[in-house]
């Protein structure tokens, strides 16, 4: 027996259950373990294919059991701060996600076996204020410690992890710090913002850059992370940056400035009157732009994410429906100009004459799922299907591109 | 016989064939385009072709159809948005005279360090707009501003949008080493917040952080000299207590502010000179001169003296502030 054994936590969500599936099929690994305190939905569990299941809450003793049990040499501790689904999922998550990483670690420190640990932390530790450079790298920390929240529980969990490096000098330990997980399957405060309809509020006079990494990716990265040799902290994002208004009109929809102060009322009249709702302190936290330098990630590590920032976010986009589709603003265009008596300018983006963006997206393989698949419950395991056309849209609503290329020159 | 992109002027007959653009496709257009007797007549399709530039603009807007870089800056938005206005002032108001642009490379980084003035910082924007519009490669310039810019609503966004950062040592580095244009403006609020009585007097350059940030990625240093700006808003006074409650690092008093309300606000339309001075080679120095204070102080004090004297050469030139 020379194969890994790994353990997944946080199987119940996305990311946990579908890196447990590719586990399970790499050659190198022997045996996958997904632990959660919940059993996995039907769709998670077929995201997991060929691994094993245990029903563990990584905040019992139990789990060194079967971290013993089982031999355990690889821990991929993916739940950790993970983002909570909702809201009110918020004080548990903190308990999930402080308390459970340090019984966790108790557990690994005990443990003969494990050789490897892979802990899962978020941007959120770079914190983000106006006083800091425009892009971290590894070695910057806040400089305004968010004094609760993801960012805080990160920042703990990370000392939590340094501590037991500490005390098990022998454990390789990679901490990824995945930038906003986005994609057509995860669910996350992010996604559920961006599909509020048809205005999306943000705080008046502010507009953000987002960093944002597809949910193939985070899953590759952490994979690539629990087999290959990498230790130490690494940032995790898709190339480039994509503005707030900037993503909230690609989604189709339209920007609702708001005072900052007037955020919570909206909130309550929306949420009373039944039109949706939405988290003010989600809000305002986007509103603090933050990006993380990730040339560590593809010289030491060795891992190039497929999809950009815009192309994850038009990715995700795709599976919304659009409010204003871009075919509409055209036709209003070319309205207006018609009246106003001139001639619409042919439909070629500036930005993707200059660097070619285009090309890439058409000449980009897809090695996921087909498209229009959009729940949780419809994707096969292991993502892995071969399939037809990209699932990237061109921002005119065409497949990929290709008409905008024909109509530029 | 196809419609072309130009949308034509209304005053001439049908005139055949065109022969100019018989490439072009035809615009998805309800309106059918005329032609034109003269066909170079762009004067009299101006107004109509900037018509369809800004529609398209505001679809592009619509549409999320653009790019920024990892800063933010936003290169459609700064030349649709921003660079009109500051071009009218640039040319019409302030009637700005630049020189020495041939000492900016067409291509790689340099550290543009500036003295700043007047109030409210008009002087960065202008020195972008003469790099931007004057120099042979049209470069952006990347300017590196105060914490105090991007925390303030409205301006900050913007102020981003148009590619700047904040002046601290990774951004500046980063820009400087990906091959960017990076202006400073070491004395920061002591300049640009300095009574009238002291124009053209250099303030204190700093720390020297930005000769480091050019030390160690190599790249020259450019001494930028803006004559014309410390006219623009006369500071006669500053009051204080206002300007602690309001957070700001002074309150300005002009001869027209608060005294005439907004009014106070339109700077006075004084001339202006910008020379760009010779290169700084900062690569000539050995590898760990960024660490040594001596090579920063001197290197610091060096750029200061530069500046300071061309600014009294500048003014001589100049002569009257206003008349020019």
């Amino acid at each position: 027996m020379t194969g890994l054994v790994v353990l997944v936590t946080g199987v119940t969500r996305f990311l946990g259950s579908a890196l447990a599936g590719r586990l399970a099929e790499h050659p190198a690994v022997d045996r996958v373990i997904g632990v959660d305190a919940a059993l996995p939905e039907p769709a998670a569990r077929s995201r997991m294919g060929a691994a094993d299941f245990a029903r563990v809450d990584i905040r019992n003793p139990l789990v060194a059991r079967v971290i013993e049990a089982a031999g355990v040499d690889t821990v991929v501790h993916a739940s950790a701060s993970s983002t909570p689904a909702s809201s009110a999922a918020r004080s548990m998550a903190k308990e999930m996600n402080v308390l459970g990483t340090m019984q966790l670690l108790a557990a690994c420190q005990r443990s003969e076996s494990v050789r490897n640990l892979i802990v899962r932390s978020t941007s959120a530790v770079y914190g983000a204020s106006p006083r800091d450079p425009a892009i971290f790298t590894e070695e910057m920390s806040a400089r305004s410690v968010p004094p609760s929240g993801t960012g805080r529980d990160a920042i703990d969990i990370e000392a939590y992890v340094r501590g037991f490096g500490r005390r098990r000098p022998d454990v390789r330990i990679a901490v990824p710090r995945l930038a906003e997980v986005i994609g057509p399957t995860v669910v996350t405060p992010l996604t559920r913002y961006f599909a509020l309809s048809p205005a999306v509020p943000m705080v008046l006079g502010r507009d953000a850059r987002l960093q944002l990494v597809h949910e193939m990716d985070a899953v590759g990265v952490l994979e690539h992370l629990a087999l290959g040799g990498f230790s130490g902290t690494v940032n995790v994002a898709g190339d480039g940056a994509i503005m707030l208004a900037q993503a909230i009109h690609r989604a189709g929809r339209v920007p609702l400035p708001v005072p900052s102060p007037a955020l919570d009322g909206l909130s309550r009249a929306v949420s009373t009157l039944r039109l949706g709702g939405f988290s003010p302190s989600q809000v305002k936290l986007l509103s603090a732009g933050r990006m993380m330098d990730t040339s560590r990630l593809r010289s030491e590590v060795g891992f190039h994410p497929r999809f950009s920032t815009v192309e994850a976010f038009d990715d995700f986009a795709s599976t919304l429906r659009p409010v204003l589709a871009p075919a509409t603003v055209r036709r209003i265009e070319v309205r207006i100009a018609g009246t106003l008596g001139t001639a619409a300018l042919p439909d070629g983006s500036a930005a993707n004459l200059r660097t070619g963006a285009v090309d890439v997206i058409d000449a980009l393989p897809d090695p996921f799922s087909s498209p229009g698949e959009v729940g949780d419950g419809q994707r096969p395991a292991g993502d892995e299907q071969p399939t037809g056309r990209p699932r990237l849209v061109g921002i005119t609503g065409d497949a990929a591109g290709t008409p905008r290329r024909r109509r530029s020159r | 016989m196809a419609s072309t992109d130009v949308p034509a002027g209304r005053r001439g007959p049908t005139p055949p064939a065109d022969a100019e653009r018989p490439d072009l496709p035809a615009p998805p257009s309800t309106q059918p385009a005329q032609r034109d007797d003269h066909p170079p007549a762009p004067i009299e399709t101006g107004w109509k072709r900037s018509l369809a530039g800004s529609l398209a603009f505001v679809r592009r807007r619509m549409t999320g159809d653009y790019e920024v870089d990892d800063f933010g800056y936003d290169p459609d938005f700064t030349d649709h948005v921003v660079e009109p206005p500051l071009r009218l002032l640039y040319e019409k108001w302030f009637r700005i005279e630049a020189l020495g642009l041939e000492n900016i490379a067409d291509t790689g980084g340099a550290l543009l360090v500036a003295n700043h003035s007047g109030t409210i910082a008009i002087d960065a924007l202008m020195a972008a707009v003469a790099v931007r519009e004057h120099h042979p490669q049209h470069r952006a310039l990347r300017m590196l501003g105060a914490d105090l810019i991007f925390q303030t609503p409205f301006l900050g966004p913007i102020i981003r949008k148009t590619g700047s950062t904040l002046a601290c040592n990774p951004d500046a580095e980063r820009l400087l080493s990906t091959g960017e244009l990076v202006s400073v403006f070491p004395e920061g609020f002591k300049g640009v917040g300095k009574p009238y009585s002291q124009r053209y007097k250099l303030q204190r350059f700093g720390r020297g952080g930005f000769v480091t940030a050019a030390l160690k990625t190599g790249v020259p240093i450019i001494p930028v000299s803006i004559v014309g700006a410390e006219e623009i808003y006369p500071l006669i006074g500053n009051i204080k207590p206002l300007a602690r409650a309001l957070g700001f690092p002074y309150f300005p008093v002009t001869p027209t502010f608060p005294l005439l309300g907004p009014l106070g606000a339109i700077p006075l339309p004084s001339k202006w000179i910008i020379e760009f001075g010779e290169p700084i080679p900062t690569d000539i120095y050995p590898e760990h001169a960024a660490e040594d204070p001596m090579v920063v102080f001197n290197l610091t004090d060096r750029v200061r003296e530069t500046i300071q004297q061309t600014l009294y050469r500048l003014l001589l030139r100049r002569g009257h502030p206003f008349l020019g």
